[in-house]
């Protein structure tokens, strides 16, 4: 009986150049966003996304066939995909938008990760797409839950620990959730989201950084792939949480009565 | 003897010191102090002096990625507590 030919596995690692976890976030003038003339770099949980691919190429050897980045964003955001490459990608895809246009949505960014996958068809199917949860600069967390819905591919979301079954093509995935841990078997092709505690991201050293300039990067516009990222929610406004009020303290319980009642409560009636 | 292989490995460790430094508190003069450890050694001759030399720039190299890794997995804790979806 002749053995059935076992794919390698093609992983897919979306990023985003997303503002710096260390900036003390403000909020702009016009009140319509954040200021965003500050440091970026690349989204934290995408930098766990990108070290777990790394890891299970260590981990799996051969099985693991091409780790791809991709981003979306304006001519900066090739900076994010060569610190993955330097990681230990192989190849990067950007879809370039122009700077003055406004950050793509969740919705948006699943789309155009979808239209990429199928272009990826072509050559080779992905296998496992991984992404981080959510970016710390907008917080959604939709994108990796958007993106499975529409290649209604299986989903396991803020993973703690992937193992990969290739002979099998199967997943097993610890994911977090309130009060603990839970354990999803998923079949491949799949959809991971990575939580805080699945990895710790290695430090990209110079060598590689420079050995990463030799790796390809391909160009994309959103209209090569036949998406329109123009925007369909409107940010009204964003205001800074009220500023928090110092409590104070009363020497006795007429003063506490007292206290009470200039803030308008009063006693029940028994 | 500062060969040429020892003089390559040296500079290829400054250049990733002073890459590191980029993100170290800035009231710590960073790129001072580095240059200036490195050129009170620049006229070693001894092979386990330089190698001596070279072992505490590795380890400074380490101790700083340490400092960087933690300073980020405390910050991120602290965003994103464990067992707390982002949403209330």
């Amino acid at each position: 009986m002749r053995p059935s030919a076992v794919r390698l596995l093609n992983i897919l690692v979306p990023v985003k150049r997303a503002v710096d976890y260390a900036v003390k976030i403000r909020v702009n003038p016009q009140q319509t966003g954040i200021d965003l003339n500050v440091k970026h770099s690349m989204n934290p949980f995408d930098e766990i996304a990108v070290e777990e691919a790394v890891r299970l190429r260590e981990r799996m050897k051969d099985a693991v066939k091409s780790i791809k980045v991709v981003t979306i964003g304006p001519a900066k955001s090739a900076e994010t995909l060569r610190t993955a490459l330097a990681m230990g990608a192989d190849g990067g895809i950007h879809v370039e938008i122009p700077e003055s246009a406004p950050a793509p949505e969740p919705l948006g960014v699943a789309k155009t990760l979808r239209a990429i996958v199928e272009r990826e068809k072509e050559k080779a199917n992905v296998d496992i797409v991984i992404l981080g949860k959510q970016a710390i600069d907008d917080d959604m967390g939709q994108t990796g839950q958007m993106l499975a819905g529409l290649l209604n591919w299986p989903q396991a979301t803020y993973a703690s620990k992937v193992v990969i079954d290739e002979a099998n093509r199967v997943a097993h995935v610890t994911r977090e959730i309130d009060g603990g841990a839970e354990e999803v078997k998923c079949k491949l092709p799949v959809i991971i989201t990575t939580d805080l505690r699945l990895n710790e991201p290695r430090y990209a050293s110079l060598p590689n950084i420079m050995k990463a300039k030799k790796k390809p990067i391909e160009k994309l516009s959103p209209s090569d792939l036949g998406v329109d990222l123009t925007p369909i929610l409107e940010t009204l406004k964003v205001t800074e949480p009220p500023k928090r009020v110092g409590g104070g303290k009363v020497e006795n319980v007429d003063e506490l009565i007292t206290k009470l009642k200039e803030a308008g409560i009063e006693a029940v009636k028994s | 003897m500062a060969t040429k292989a020892n003089r390559l490995r040296v500079l290829a460790l400054y250049k990733e010191l002073h890459r590191l430094g980029r993100d170290y508190e800035p009231s710590y003069d960073f790129h001072g102090k580095l240059r200036r450890m490195f050129e009170k050694n620049r006229n070693l001759t001894d092979a386990e002096e330089i190698e001596k030399a070279y072992n505490l720039g590795e380890y400074i190299k380490k101790e700083t990625l340490a400092l960087y890794s933690l300073r980020k997995y405390r910050h991120l804790k602290r965003m994103y507590p464990p067992n707390s979806t982002s949403d209330p």
